[in-house]
């Protein structure tokens, strides 16, 4: 979720929650798999129109220089080129958030990191265009750079911007410091006076990549009245609109916005980075232009998620009382204000229920790419660091790391450390089945270390439109905004046949386009199962009515005196009268003469998302001759509030380990004394791949959500908080030695083991 | 760019002697595609040598070795009985190189010429005796593998030579030998260190060996020091200790990305140790 649209979610709507279900619960076949497995389905790169060019940017290979001068006079002499821009062939003008994409998507004066966008061209073939594109004569100005978030808040570090700062920073902060976030409660150096153990640690993690297997592609055909047509790889398309429309300077409505099958996102494709790029060409060409990442690109120009470097102490009596707890987070998010500070703050003590607790944050700029969210962004590095101090509590003290946190976790009507009082919530439920899982209690492999951990996220809900149209057979087409990242056209196919009374396989489920539906945030903030699924309830319901509406007129009675039953309207008692059950396919069969097309529909802002908790276990082993690790068993532990799909949710569950696993043992973006980027690719920028994963043990936590019909909680980001500290847990344990920086790669535990002997 | 496939070694050799500009031979092409795609390399002459009779074959050599066919495919490799019974230190390492999908066209002779310090198959061929036939504008000849590559991305071979095959030597009895490499992923990726360790037992006693590290200098290394340290001994933990000594004293690595002097160093030792011990195993007739 982007960070300007957090907001705290107050509860949902009054209805009972539903706790019976016929579909719900069950895990059908994904209505996509059979294309996405015979390579049918159309991802971002899989667009083409008749006439169309091949776009290729041009980018700096400097960190940080001033753009003297750009000819581009012999690139379009070049054979095949058709068109070329520059910033100058962008809209003016732009404030806030649109001016910073724009600044990012092609820079002006400046270019801020190594890959940042200068210039552009559309030829004939991608060869010409790659051909063209080393035509295009750059003169840079080099000046210099800064890409280490402690470096850049030094006196005298070179300031990316001046007067980017807002003005929640205080006096005397380097200018590279552009936001500042501060909460807590209580007096936390009384609480720590209390302790019998106080523990201050730094702790310090890389930035790293969502690593989706599809690049940033897209199609754009612009004429020169302005309308536009845009095919994307996109988490969220009305996103797209308005970003492109700033950018390029239309008219949201002029830009019809498709999303395409989406090969993974994560976060990372919540804003543009080429499309704006590809309309612009589309413009000055007359042509449809597709432009498509190479994977170089996408390392070093999308959106990576922030480096940190933190401060956490904790205070903690014999016992395992927490007494107090103090954080300080200092956020890198590359060239451009955002760095998930605030959320890295107000989730770092979440799980606990603390009298004294302080978290400060710092949006620190830097020359590298501007910052995307990245699955719950934030939470998982405050998490690394909080409950690696909380396990060197436990393992000082000889306490149980479970029992420590059950004895301090937050609960139900427990003031939350970022302000709020705990509605329903599912922390000790994952502790206590945490506790009771055969893992905990596994005895380990001589050597072999075990890592716990605690997470949280607090979902979101957002701007929402589901429609539903009824077929003359009675099946029924679902149109939701939100692009499917997790198989939740799987999940909405079963909450609307749930509702209807019809076979899960008799919905069909579309990702509409922006023309076809009013607008829809992003798929983000584990927001989709959770809002459009309320919409798709509540659009189902909405149509159950005029289904009954219709049987109540052919039966001529009250409609208040009809009810929904197994797809059939039924009386909704002996009063009612005497009529058979009513089928919705007989209702839908002569929707056209007895009142017209039967169509339901919802539009919200839901506010209950409720938020979400996760208990991980990690086995881990350490070759102490090599530094290499292995995790060797891990288990997911996470409250789903309701599984729709209970497949999907350990998908889910899985797939957040997995990237944490990356995350806490390889992965990281290298940057040489240069300012360059030393591994833009998929070899040196180290993902697990399957070998490297043990299987991911998963249990599913129900605790129902107050704000959802059905009690759903979002699942899809909660389960990567936990990991980087559960597996630096393990390993730590492992190795005797505690493990402060991520990643873990195996020279930096060589050494860590080495400096111990 | 011109490509040619000729049906001949000698008229591969005529069309690479007369090129002017970037050439390259096209084999598996899972490094020279790779490098056209990402802008590395546009060669001028690409010279398709899979038409040419009898490269993809492995046959037994006449002084009971392998002939091994410069586009022969890892996969292929690795399903050879005979090879495999041979010399599975080599194909172990050569297996370790990239996915299945790459191993269903990389060859041990691209492996070499690519000429990367941290070729898996490089340090195994070395330590097993390995040579290359060549066949060029002055007629054919043999080369050590050791004496191919020259540093990083440079090959000793002349303007209009190519390799036609890598011989490896008659087993003979006694032998084993192995290769492991470090990377800290499990697979798909490069050798922070490698180690290829060929040697010979008389009862308990090495009698031979030849020890080869790769990624640790400009080119892999065939450290005679190593060897030394093991012949005529029982791979008892003196000689253990000489032998990673041995191996560090080597290396000449740099510091970058994937490593720094330090780790690369330290696990040259460590690995030449690992790898010793199974190829001793294996000379002992462990399987």
């Amino acid at each position: 979720m982007a960070l300007d649209e957090y907001t705290e979610q107050t509860g949902g709507p009054a209805d009972e929650i539903r706790s019976e279900f016929t579909k719900v619960g069950t895990s059908p076949d994904r209505p996509d798999g059979i294309d996405k497995v015979t390579g049918r389905a159309r991802f971002g790169a899989d667009a083409y129109a008749p006439g169309m060019l091949h776009g290729v940017i041009v980018r700096s290979p400097h960190a940080h220089a001033r753009i003297v001068s750009i000819d581009t006079s012999r690139a379009e002499a070049a054979p095949g080129v058709k068109a070329v821009v520059t910033r100058a062939d962008f809209a003016d003008g732009q404030s806030g958030e649109d001016w910073a994409v724009m600044e990012n998507v092609m820079a002006g004066d400046t270019a801020l990191y190594d890959g940042h966008a200068v210039a552009a061209l559309a030829a004939t073939s991608l060869l010409e265009a790659r051909d063209a594109a080393r035509l295009i004569e750059v003169e840079y100005q080099i000046l210099p750079h800064v890409t280490d978030v402690d470096e850049a808040m030094k006196d005298g570090a070179p300031v990316i911007r001046e007067g980017a700062a807002d003005n929640s920073v205080p006096a005397g902060m380097h200018p590279n410091v552009v936001r500042y976030h501060s909460s807590g409660h209580g007096d936390v150096d009384q609480g720590f006076a209390e302790a019998d153990l106080v523990i201050e640690d730094h702790f310090v993690t890389a930035a790293t990549h969502q690593g989706y297997i599809e690049p940033h592609a897209c199609l754009a055909t612009m004429g020169g009245d302005g309308r536009a047509e845009l095919w994307c790889c996109t988490q969220g398309h009305w996103n797209v609109q308005k970003l492109c429309a700033a950018t390029v300077g239309i008219e949201q409505s002029k830009l019809r916005v498709t999303a395409s099958e989406i090969g993974g996102g994560f976060g990372g494709k919540t804003t543009v980075f080429v499309e704006p790029v590809a309309l612009a060409l589309s413009r000055k060409a007359n042509k449809p232009v597709k432009v498509v990442m190479t994977r170089s690109e996408v390392f070093r120009a999308s959106g990576p998620t922030a480096s940190t470097s933190m401060d956490v102490k904790i205070g903690m009596k014999k016992d395992g009382t927490m007494t107090a707890a103090r954080g300080v987070f200092r956020c890198q998010g590359g060239a451009f204000p955002g760095a998930p500070m605030e959320f890295t703050s107000m989730c770092a003590f979440a799980p606990y229920a603390l009298k004294h607790v302080s978290q400060i944050g710092y949006d620190v700029m830097t020359n590298r790419p501007k910052q995307a969210a990245y699955r719950a962004p934030g939470s998982p590095m405050a998490a690394f660091a909080v409950e690696s101090v909380v396990d060197e509590l436990c393992n000082k003290l000889g306490l149980d790391p479970i029992e420590v946190r059950l004895k301090n976790a937050s609960r139900m009507g427990t003031k939350a450390s970022f302000g709020p009082t705990w509605d329903r919530i599912g922390l000790v439920e994952t502790l206590e089945e945490a506790k009771a899982h055969p893992h905990f209690s596994a005895p380990l492999a001589p050597g072999a270390g075990r890592g716990i951990s605690c997470g949280f996220w607090f979902n979101h809900g957002g701007e929402t439109s589901v429609t539903m149209a009824m077929s003359e057979d009675g099946s029924a087409q679902l149109m939701v905004g939100t692009p499917d990242i997790g198989g939740s056209r799987a999940s909405m196919a079963l909450m609307a046949a749930e509702e209807l009374g019809i076979p899960y396989e008799n919905v069909r489920v579309t990702v509409a386009d922006t023309a076809s539906l009013g607008y829809n945030e992003v798929s983000h903030g584990s927001r989709v199962t959770y809002a459009s699924g309320l919409a798709t309830i509540q659009a189902a319901r909405d149509t159950v009515r005029k289904l009954c509406a219709r049987a109540a007129a052919k039966w001529g009675i009250d409609e208040d005196a009809v009810t929904w039953q197994d797809g059939c309207a039924v009386p909704s008692g002996p009063n009612a009268g005497d009529f058979d059950p009513l089928p919705i396919d007989r209702i839908c069969r002569v929707m056209g003469r007895t009142g017209g097309p039967i169509v339901g529909h919802y539009e919200a802002t839901p506010e209950g998302a409720g938020v979400s908790f996760a208990t991980h276990i990690v086995d881990a082993e350490v070759d102490r001759e090599t530094g290499a690790t292995k995790v060797t068993r891990y288990t997911v532990v996470q409250d789903a509030g309701k599984a729709i799909h209970p497949t999907y949710v350990e998908g889910q569950f899985q797939g957040g380990a997995a990237q944490g696993i990356g995350w806490a043992l390889n992965e990281e973006y290298v940057y040489g004394p240069d300012g360059r980027l030393q591994n833009a690719g998929f070899l040196d920028y180290r993902i697990p791949v399957a070998s490297d994963l043990p299987m991911i043990d998963t249990v599913i936590v129900e605790v129902p959500n107050p704000g959802h019909p059905y009690g759903v909680r979002g699942v899809g980001e909660t389960s990567i908080c936990p990991p980087l500290a559960a597996i630096a847990n393990a390993v730590s344990n492992a190795a005797g030695v505690r493990m402060r920086q991520l990643p873990m790669r195996p020279s930096r535990v060589l050494e860590a083991l080495e400096d111990q002997d | 760019m011109r490509y040619h496939t000729p049906e001949s070694f000698e008229d591969a050799s005529a069309i690479a002697a007369g090129a002017e500009g970037v050439t390259r031979y096209l084999a598996g092409g899972t490094d020279i595609l790779v490098q056209m795609r990402s802008d590395i390399v546009t060669p001028d002459d690409l010279i398709d040598i899979k038409h040419i009779v009898g490269v993809k074959e492995i046959a037994r050599s006449d002084d009971g070795g392998w002939r091994i066919g410069a586009a022969v495919a890892g996969a292929e490799l690795g399903e050879h009985d005979g090879v495999g019974a041979d010399w599975p230190g080599v194909v172990e390492a050569m297996e370790l190189v990239g996915s299945t999908q790459v191993q269903g066209r990389a060859t041990l002779t691209g492996n070499l010429c690519n000429a990367s310090p941290a070729a898996d198959s490089v340090p195994a061929m070395i330590a097993a005796g390995a040579t290359v036939s060549v066949t060029g504008p002055d007629g054919p000849r043999k080369i050590a593998v050791e004496d191919v590559p020259t540093g990083p991305g440079q090959i000793s071979l002349v303007r209009g030579e190519v390799v036609t095959a890598v011989n490896l030597p008659a087993r003979g009895p006694g032998g084993g030998d192995a290769y492991l490499r470090f990377t800290p992923r499990t697979e798909m990726d490069i050798a922070v260190v490698g180690c290829g360790i060929s040697l010979t037992r008389d009862g308990d006693t090495i009698t031979s060996a030849r020890v080869a590290l790769g990624a640790v200098a400009p080119t892999a290394l065939l450290v005679e020091a190593a060897a030394a340290a093991l012949v005529g001994g029982t791979l008892d933990d003196g000689a253990l200790d000489a032998l990673a000594a041995a191996a560090e004293a080597a290396c000449n690595p740099i510091d970058d990305k994937r490593g720094t002097i330090r780790f690369r160093t330290h696990v040259a030792g460590v690995l030449a140790r690992r790898v010793a011990k199974i190829a001793y195993d294996r000379a002992g007739g462990a399987k």
